[in-house]
């Protein structure tokens, strides 16, 4: 099997122009090299610019940084710059209380949203892949529709259903079970509401394929031999669907660490995560260092979920090959 | 075994979908409120979506979003098809690990980094924040959705049909356009729509990358929704979902057509065989 369409220069039919032999031997370069280039100038190198700025000083102009490794003082200049470069702002992320709870209930919220969302999930996602094969598709297409409407708008959405006069509690009043009108609105609990909303869909696809290329003959054994139905869940289902398990996990978790929107539209003000601290140290402070060493810290945290996340779907490329 | 519908698995997707679509229709009912409150109906009435026509910001600001979501979807699509064939087809080279970590790596990236990272390159190499900026970010991120799509297609595609092409003196380039294209053309262009909708939805790397005159339909929405909720945003975006909704059942129309076409012309193939 040719493993690279390039490599395998077989005997031509026709004739080709010089022109267009060239260009079939650029073809298989070239199919790497400008998605390759694009990622490259376009996500990697804005990372190490983030780096770098964490580490210069803060000064009021435009930009609001001082600027480090410019080439343009030549060898010299660029020894002076690095004596300036400087951790200041990672040790202000260290001397401020704020920054620290911000990135632990960042977490936090994450982690039980996450849990909450599979909870919420995993049942939706059984009952699919458990449905008559004929309704399979139409299921699919309507948990993958709400993904396509707008984020915002889904989460503006809850606004109007969570208010203290919002819909629920009218709805919760009309029918005597409360009295006083439940406050959710820009509490944590409405952050949790909306993470599971916005992003089930993401937690119940993969669990969904995991569990649709189940073999259910496998339960059936289980229960000739008399196995409770809920034994055999826990020793058969959940460990194949296991794969689904971790890698809708990781689609909810590592999104929500960072999340902007869901915060700042349904908590409250005292409400601590770590997307609306970088967004506010941005764009009302101002403070582009400060946010750039946020950043940072921010992707250390996600390091490893993140290599997790890239190593179970290039398995899982390996294992379709 | 055969699948059939038990009490449970009814109940788990019913609630499941009503959780997902409840909100999403209470939204849309109450675009077509009398009152100005969103959560007390006071009658039917059309007038906030005539208000929303009126509305100059709101009307240049959705010219731009479509702009720019058109621009950067296709160009998405195509960088995004050729990583796609990168990661599927060419298991040797130097750095793959590197571009697999960032085809994969902005699917699950938090907004804000991404959006702080790009606005941090674009300053530095003294691009002026606005249309193009924020097109070159949309590119970056859908790119990498419109790969995983292609690939998923890619994967379970019979690599024979390939060889075959190639065997027979077909160069690279053709086999590429008269083989494998048309076979993976619906993925393609379901990776279209998705960067389409991705690019029209984005709020936060938008905010980070966008400057004067390149407000898009999300920030001036966010920037009203910050302000309160009104039947104005609920028309708003009633009018989105109903673009989106309709482009993706198109779509899927489009899709059965040609599955069924498909179908037929195998079933033709046997019996001539």
């Amino acid at each position: 099997m040719s493993d690279t369409v390039l490599a395998a220069a077989r005997p031509v039919a026709s004739r080709p122009s010089v022109l267009s032999r060239t260009f079939q031997a650029m073809y298989g370069r070239l199919v790497i090299i400008i998605p390759y280039l694009w990622l490259l100038v376009f996500f990697l190198v804005p990372f190490a610019i983030v780096f770098k700025i964490s580490l210069s000083q803060t000064q009021i102009a435009m930009p609001p940084y001082a600027p480090v490794f410019s080439l343009t003082d030549g060898f010299g200049g660029l020894l002076d710059q690095l004596r300036q470069l400087s951790i200041d702002n990672y040790l202000w992320l260290t001397e401020d209380a704020l920054y620290f709870n911000a990135y632990v209930s960042s977490v936090v919220i994450a982690a039980v949203s996450t849990v909450l969302t599979l909870l919420v999930g995993y049942p939706v996602a059984y009952g699919m892949a458990r449905a008559p094969e004929s309704w399979r598709p139409t299921l699919l297409m309507l948990v993958i529709l709400p993904f396509w409407t707008s984020f915002l708008i889904r989460v503006y959405a809850w606004i109007g259903i969570l208010k203290p006069e919002g819909l629920l509690n009218q709805f919760l009043q009309g029918i005597g079970l409360i009295n006083e009108p439940l406050i959710i609105l820009n509490t944590n609990a409405a952050i949790f509401i909306g993470i599971v909303y916005s992003y089930l869909p993401f937690m119940v696809l993969p669990l969904y394929s995991a569990l649709e290329k189940m073999d259910y003959s496998l339960i059936e054994a289980a229960k000739d031999l008399g196995c409770p139905p809920i034994s055999a869940f826990w020793k058969i289902t959940f460990p194949l669907s296991f794969p689904g398990i971790v890698a809708g996990c990781l689609l909810v978790f590592i999104p929500a660490v960072g999340e902007f929107v869901i915060p700042d539209l349904l908590g409250g003000s005292q409400t601590l995560m770590i997307g609306k601290t970088l967004w506010n140290e941005f764009f009302a402070n101002r403070d582009w260092p400060v946010s750039s060493a946020v950043a940072v810290i921010l992707l250390l945290l996600l390091v490893v979920p993140i290599v997790i996340f890239q190593q179970s779907q290039a398995r899982a490329i390996e294992q379709d090959r | 075994m055969n699948a059939r519908w038990s009490p449970f698995n009814v109940a788990s997707v019913t609630l499941g979908l009503a959780f997902l679509y409840l909100p999403i229709v209470i939204l849309i009912i109450f675009s077509f409120n009398e009152s100005r409150l969103v959560t007390v109906w006071a009658g039917f009435s059309t007038k906030w979506y005539v208000s929303l026509f009126s509305n100059r910001g709101l009307i240049d600001a959705a010219w731009v979003t479509l702009r720019v979501a058109l621009i950067s979807a296709s160009i998405a699509t195509v960088l995004g098809t050729l990583a796609a064939i990168t990661l599927t087809r060419y298991t040797r080279f130097r750095g793959r690990v590197l571009f697999s970590g960032m085809v994969f790596a902005p699917l699950v990236m938090p907004e804000v980094i991404t959006g702080l990272s790009l606005l941090l390159l674009f300053v530095a190499i003294g691009l002026d924040r606005g249309f193009l900026t924020v097109t070159l970010a949309h590119i970056t991120f859908s790119m990498c959705f419109v790969a995983v799509v292609v690939q998923s297609r890619l994967l379970t595609f019979d690599r024979s049909l390939e060889e075959a092409a190639m065997d027979l003196g077909a160069p690279p380039v053709k086999t590429f356009f008269q083989v494998t294209l048309p076979v993976i053309l619906p993925a393609i262009i379901s990776g279209w729509m998705l960067a389409f909708t991705l690019s029209l939805d984005d709020l936060v790397i938008a905010s980070f990358t966008s400057g004067p005159g390149a407000t898009t339909l999300p920030m001036k929405i966010y920037s009203q929704v910050r302000l309160g909720v009104t039947p104005e945003i609920n028309a708003a975006c009633t009018i989105l979902i109903a673009v989106v909704a309709l482009g993706v059942i198109a779509a899927s129309l489009v899709n059965k057509r040609r599955e069924i076409q498909r179908l037929r012309d195998e079933q033709m193939a046997q019996r001539g065989a």
